[in-house]
């Protein structure tokens, strides 16, 4: 009953916008680790108010918080004055509040003119009232000059055109505010021109926009404020007018170091190239070349959706390679599976281990050594004891830690679950490694472990490439970063060069089709 | 470094301490859960049976259930393994009943030996269609099956013209199902053939290894290099194959055939066996023998409401219920390990 919409106060529109969104004191922890600390922010109407970070920064979040779709821990929210209490998004619709998501949320089945009144149906008695719905969808399609059809399938549009979609949404209710989280990844240039022009208008109409983005550009030509976040704390908010992009990026970095990592030790002589990438194009992936060279560990940075973890699979072959070459140990890899990858001693450790790394519900046994049976077996029949003996001491190696090899791995702690992986990958002994987000989501002592583990296995010759969202655990780890934007390599960094600034520099860098 | 490394390491003792105790009940508790879910209620039953029904126990009376079900025990054995890697095969019945035509065809004008490989052969092509049009065309397995039943469904009518064959009771092929060795037919020698073949297939060898992992995280394990396709087509084949030898295996039993045996009644009672046996729906967990007790189960409450001279009717309401009890316990265990 309480979700009712009439239940929860006046609904404010741009026309009445009501006053200040405030934010005071918000927190949020997701299972024990905190996602933001302390958030205090005043959003008006008529601003565009943006918020930056890195990933992981908590940028998503409290976009998520004032629309309604997460709850903060602790702190509230007041809208004209009064408490804002929301328990959903649908809740934050009545309260005048509505998100353009960084997940598209639309219905493909049904069509545009649909999915734009979706949830607000123009209906009579629950029948939709189609002729109406569509003569408003052409009304608010000439007013924001999208050149969508009402009647097509929302599943047909193509990526740009569903973010219309979703836009169009936003603006058919009218909203007072208006939360848009990376409104303009998946825009072109043109697009994006396009987008820019409507987020302008709905600031002259009266409506707040939160305006959540990595163009920092961007950022700086539509904003009135700019408000900083890094590990979940607020940095300071400032006009937008006073900024330039040099004092936004300092304001994102400049955290301490809260990890150690290991020396990084690598012989001076350059050793061998153990794989090669050449010009490769896959999707997600434009022509990306580099060099990996026995021994070394090669970081790869870049913002959330640059393209790295699409890079690793189709170096992994796990994904339709389009053009390029890769070379393992001198000679072409081909064909169309993480098989023969394996064979040939090319190893992926994926970015997500509950998806993509491990049989949750299987035994810690069976995980480590799906991928190298062969080494414990004869014509296909297992050796039990062979295969105990082998994992057992891989276990050890890697420091798993597990009330036996027969444990589910839906037991093991995060930590412990990762280095399963790492337990995994030195049974097949491969000569180049790619671990995509190694240590996400593990606790301290654990990350420790893994760095310790990357370091040693590097130092026993083999190739290592390190994806991580953690600057600190690139820069920490690698010996030389590549950092990546849309898909491109755009620059490569070693020695002095190799610090935070640069790699920031880089992966906020606007390209020129922006 | 060795202060951080010795830190680290306290750090993890104190996690195993944590972990230690719960998780290694939760594991044996749910591990063994699956067993006792169908060993349990089978020896009860049984036992029940056993007291309150005279002729249960006899030998013939066993042995005659074990006959009656051989066909139905060795098709789920193989349809285990296709539910294991993650798949779900409907098409078994109306594959039984193209081999039993097959078979009863050839074996009316050929040698025994043939039709017995016609028969088997025919299911093996079968399930191996099945598995590529479910691997190529990554078209649900539910549905792949469901519509290829009916196209078998038509092949049998076409192969028998809408016929009964009979057979003769002489010659080699009754003697396929039917010779004696130490008082139990031979159907029943192939059957727990069979299900000793495919249990250590799944439990013993890489293979079987290979189908747990496709069935349990069909990402991961392509990921860890396993040739999930591959593997798919396979437990499909095997399946269709042992649905062709549960048909020959009747037709040499019973010595008469029609298009229409088996239908979509015998894949669902080959599902219900599996599922009751505690073979996970969603794939990635189950065993062939648990399969075999479920079959079991199922056959020796037919027998029990028979003996016991109980209204026929509440068989099916039976069946019903404790089919939903299994999957609904299936569910619990499944949410109770994400």
């Amino acid at each position: 009953m309480s979700s009712r919409t009439s239940e929860v106060g006046p609904r404010r529109t741009a026309d009445n916008p009501g006053g200040d969104l405030v934010v005071a004191g918000v927190s949020k922890r997701f299972g024990g680790v905190p996602a933001l600390n302390d958030i205090s922010l005043t959003i008006e109407p008529g601003k565009v108010h943006a918020l930056i970070g890195e990933n992981g920064a908590g940028k998503s979040t409290l976009g998520k918080i004032i629309s309604g779709v997460l709850q903060p821990d602790e702190g509230t929210l007041t809208f004209g004055g009064e408490p804002l209490t929301m328990r959903s998004p649908r809740e934050g619709l009545g309260h005048g509040v509505v998100t353009i998501a960084q997940e598209l949320a639309i219905v493909p089945g049904l069509t545009v003119a649909e999915n734009v009144y979706l949830g607000s149906q123009i209906a009579t008695a629950g029948f939709v009232r189609r002729r109406e719905m569509r003569r408003q969808f052409r009304e608010l399609a000439h007013h924001v000059g999208f050149d969508l059809s009402p009647d097509v399938r929302a599943g047909n549009l193509s990526t740009a055109d569903m973010q219309k979609v979703e836009i169009m949404r936003a603006l058919s209710r009218n909203a007072a505010v208006v939360v848009m989280d990376e409104p303009s990844a998946a825009l072109s240039g043109r697009e994006s021109a396009a987008l820019h022009e409507i987020i302008r208008s709905l600031a002259r109409r009266g409506s707040a926009v939160i305006l959540i983005s990595h163009f920092l550009s961007e950022v700086l030509s539509l904003s009135d404020t700019i408000t900083t976040l890094r590990d979940g704390r607020l940095v300071r908010t400032v006009e937008a007018a006073g900024a330039t992009e040099d004092s936004l990026i300092e304001g994102m970095l400049g955290r301490s170091l809260s990890s150690v990592f290991p020396d990084k030790s690598i012989a001076e002589t350059p050793a061998e190239t153990v794989l090669e990438v050449d010009h490769l194009c896959a999707p997600g992936v434009t022509d990306c070349s580099f060099v990996l060279r026995r021994g070394e560990i090669l970081g790869i940075a870049g913002l959330v959706g640059a393209g790295r973890s699409e890079l690793a699979r189709a170096i992994f072959r796990d994904a339709k390679v389009t053009g390029g070459k890769v070379r393992l140990g001198g000679s072409e890899l081909g064909g169309h599976s993480p098989h023969r990858s394996i064979n040939r001693g090319l190893a992926l450790i994926p970015e997500s281990r509950k998806a993509m790394g491990l049989m949750m519900s299987r035994s810690v046994k069976e995980n480590v050594s799906l991928s190298r049976l062969s080494l414990v077996s004869r014509l296909g029949w297992i050796a039990p004891i062979r295969e105990r003996r082998t994992v057992s001491r891989l276990m050890d190696k890697t420091t798993v830690k597990a009330a036996g090899m027969g444990q589910s791995v839906s037991m093991l702690s995060g930590g412990n679950q990762q280095k399963l992986l790492f337990a995994r990958t030195l049974m097949c002994s491969p000569s180049v490694l790619i671990a995509d987000e190694p240590t996400r989501g593990v606790d301290v002592g654990s990350k420790r472990a893994i760095y310790d583990l990357l370091t040693e296995m590097a130092q026993e010759g083999m190739g290592i490439i390190v994806i991580s969202s953690e600057l600190e655990e690139v820069l920490g780890l690698a010996h030389r970063v590549i950092v990546m934007r849309h898909g491109r390599i755009i620059t490569e960094l070693s020695g002095p060069d190799m610090n935070e600034q640069a790699v920031l520099a880089a992966a906020f860098a606007e390209t020129t089709t922006h | 470094m060795t202060d951080l490394k010795s830190e680290s390491s306290d750090l993890s003792e104190l996690d195993e301490g944590a972990l230690r105790g719960p998780g290694f009940t939760w594991h044996r508790l749910l591990g063994s859960w699956r067993t006792a879910g169908i060993a349990i209620p089978f020896a009860i039953l049984f036992i029940t049976l056993s007291i309150s029904s005279g002729p249960f126990l006899h030998t013939t009376n066993l042995i005659n259930i074990l006959d009656q079900q051989a066909s139905t025990l060795c098709i789920a054995a193989a349809g285990t393994l296709v539910l294991i890697t993650g798949g779900i095969d409907l098409s078994v019945g109306a594959t039984y009943g193209l081999a039993t035509v097959v078979a009863g065809q050839i074996a009316a004008h050929h040698s025994p030996v043939l039709a017995i490989v016609a028969g088997i052969g025919v299911g093996l092509l079968v399930g191996l269609v099945n598995g590529l049009i479910r691997t190529i065309f990554k078209i649900n397995p539910l549905i792949t099956t469901l519509a290829m039943s009916f196209v078998i469904g038509g092949l049998a009518l076409k192969v028998s013209a809408g016929n009964l064959i009979v057979l003769s009771p002489t010659g080699g092929f009754f003697k396929f199902a039917n010779a004696q060795f130490l008082t139990v037919p031979s159907a029943v020698w192939i059957t727990l053939f069979v299900i000793v073949v495919l249990g250590l297939l799944l439990s013993r060898t890489t293979f079987g290894r290979y189908m747990v992992a496709s069935g349990g995280n069909e990402e991961a394990a392509r990921l860890a290099g396993v040739r999930v396709n591959l593997v798919r087509v396979i437990a499909f084949t095997l399946s269709g194959g042992a649905a062709g030898l549960g048909g020959v295996i009747d037709i040499s039993r019973l010595l008469s055939a029609q298009a229409a045996s088996g239908g979509n009644t015998l894949s669902f009672t080959v599902l219900a066996g599996i599922v009751v046996g505690g073979t996970s729906i969603a794939g990635g967990e189950g065993s062939v023998w648990r399969t075999g007790l479920g079959v079991l189960f199922i056959a020796l409450i037919g027998n029990g409401i028979d003996l016991l001279g109980i209204d026929p009717l509440y068989q099916n309401i039976v069946l019903g219920a404790i089919l939903l009890v299994a999957v609904g316990l299936d569910s619990w265990a499944r949410s109770r390990r994400r």
